[in-house]
């Protein structure tokens, strides 16, 4: 049994393999969280704008993106993109996919934090003369991030897990290069390896987000 | 050049969808007056006020302070705003931010001061209403009657022309409500033209230079609070004025 599965000099052979997978899978996650961050900041301040013109567009694109399992988004993108002349190679097709994707989420969580902004605040910031963008940067959004911090926290604990699926389009991250290290050896160590590592690098950020809601029920009562 | 009226109001109506809210007030208000606007519920005084700083878009009507068209489309709203402060109800002070952050904020960002600068304006209107000693404090860790103080220097560390002050103290509980309406005289007696829309009766019967009583968005009548109080010329005036005053 830990012959099979914890084979120590399976690990020692696999690890260079297995350490190259996480610095991607951590590569990845710096380039996809900012990226959904970005898009759904983008996304809620169109939002804002309460104009029919941006509003049903916008929540047609939002519910679309949601809807659509990110797995078939990225395939979809890897092997029908080439077909249409476009071949983009599995790395930005994994950006684009959680581009849209996670931007959807996170833009749904900033929209539910503006809107717990109390009107009175944007009036006052308005009434000594903030632009309508200023009252948004310095006034709303500071309080709107600290209110959906806990949403914030866990939808990046999901993208960080999401970011497996850039194995199926070949990018070598963590999970890809565990099972080409299985394949090589021929013995599941290398995946055991993976998905410790996984639970190490998530159980913080799992930790961390009990704390936050927790100070949030605190705060609540 | 000398201004008569330092805010003028023709022909204000505002509607909100079919409810005709405003229905053609006008207001003359001079330099260094007190004006004090009473009135039942829904008489549409906050909207009057809201029209004369446009955080509400009047549905037509003029509306000139300090010389400037606010209507105007050629006129600079944000930096128009800066010469008219207004005092909420509800405080609305920024809660992320510390008393001073609060009061240096539009100093900043608005007027275009360095933080040294901003620092130093903001805690001389923090002094100015009795709150030097508070700079640092987070709203939440203030009282009532002290975060609407910050509210009040917030606004005047702008140097406004005009204070509008929408029911300042009907939030506060009845100990508070002194050291609010102290700092307001305080104001008034540095030459400050404010329009205060109150139930502080006992306020505009010693501090108002003159009381405007308004019904279902009308300015029905207006004069020296003596003879507002005590002679009101109108049935509807003598009903309201009666009405608080059994309060
Ligand atoms: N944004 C808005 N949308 C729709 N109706 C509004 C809006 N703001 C005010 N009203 C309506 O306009 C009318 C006048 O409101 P306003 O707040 O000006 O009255 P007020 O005299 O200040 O009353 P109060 O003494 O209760 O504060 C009310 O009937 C109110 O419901
Ligand atoms: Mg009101």
């Amino acid at each position: 049994m830990i012959q099979t599965f914890f084979n120590l000099d399976i690990m020692m052979a696999a690890w260079p393999i297995v350490l190259s997978g996480l610095k991607n899978t951590i590569l990845l996650s710096l380039i996809v969280v900012p990226l959904g961050l970005l898009g759904g900041l983008i996304l809620a301040l169109l939002a804002s704008i309460k104009h029919p013109l941006v509003r049903w567009p916008l929540m047609a694109w939002v519910d679309f993106f949601r809807a659509f399992p990110p797995l078939v988004l990225l395939i979809l993108l890897f092997a029908g993109l080439p077909f249409a002349g476009l071949e983009l190679g599995g790395f930005a097709c994994v950006a684009i996919a959680f581009f849209l994707n996670t931007g959807s989420y996170y833009g749904e969580i900033f929209r539910a934090g503006i809107e717990s902004v109390p009107n009175g605040q944007v009036e006052a910031a308005r009434s000594t003369g903030l632009s309508r963008l200023q009252a948004m940067r310095y006034v709303v959004l500071p309080q709107a991030v600290r209110n959906v911090l806990p949403d914030l926290l866990s939808n990046t604990l999901e993208v960080v897990k999401l970011t497996s699926l850039g194995s199926v389009v070949a990018v070598p991250e963590l999970l890809y290069e565990a099972r080409q290290a299985q394949s090589i050896t021929y013995n599941p160590t290398p995946i055991v390896m993976a998905a410790v590592i996984y639970f190490l690098i998530l159980w913080p950020l799992v930790r961390l987000l009990s704390r936050l809601e927790n100070r949030a029920l605190a705060g609540r009562r | 050049m000398t201004q008569k009226h330092i805010v003028e109001a023709r022909g204000i109506h505002k509607h909100f969808g079919a409810l005709h809210v405003l229905k053609g007030v006008d207001l003359k208000v001079d330099e260094r007056e007190l004006v004090f606007v009473i009135g039942p519920s829904g008489s549409g005084k906050s909207t009057l006020l809201r029209c004369l700083n446009r955080l509400e878009e009047p549905s037509s009507g003029s509306v000139v302070v300090d010389g400037i068209d606010m209507l105007s489309p050629k006129t600079d709203i944000n930096h128009a705003r800066q010469r008219i402060g207004m005092v909420f109800q509800s405080f609305n002070l920024y809660p992320h931010m510390t008393a001073l952050g609060n009061v240096t904020l539009a100093l900043r960002k608005v007027a275009g001061k360095s933080r040294a600068e901003a620092d130093a304006l903001a805690r001389a209107a923090l002094d100015r209403v009795g709150l030097a000693d508070r700079a640092d404090h987070t709203p939440g860790q203030l009282s009532g009657g002290q975060q609407q103080r910050v509210a009040i220097a917030r606004s005047i560390a702008l140097e406004p022309r005009v204070m509008l002050f929408d029911e300042p103290t009907s939030a506060l509980d009845p100990e508070l409500v002194g050291s609010v309406l102290e700092v307001m005289r305080g104001l008034r007696e540095s030459g400050m033209t404010m329009i205060v829309v109150s139930h502080e009766m006992g306020f505009a019967r010693n501090a108002a230079d003159r009381v405007v009583f308004m019904d279902d968005g009308l300015i029905v009548e207006q004069g020296p609070p003596a003879s507002i109080f005590e002679n009101p010329a109108h049935e509807r005036t003598r009903a309201f004025i009666g009405q608080i005053q059994r309060h």
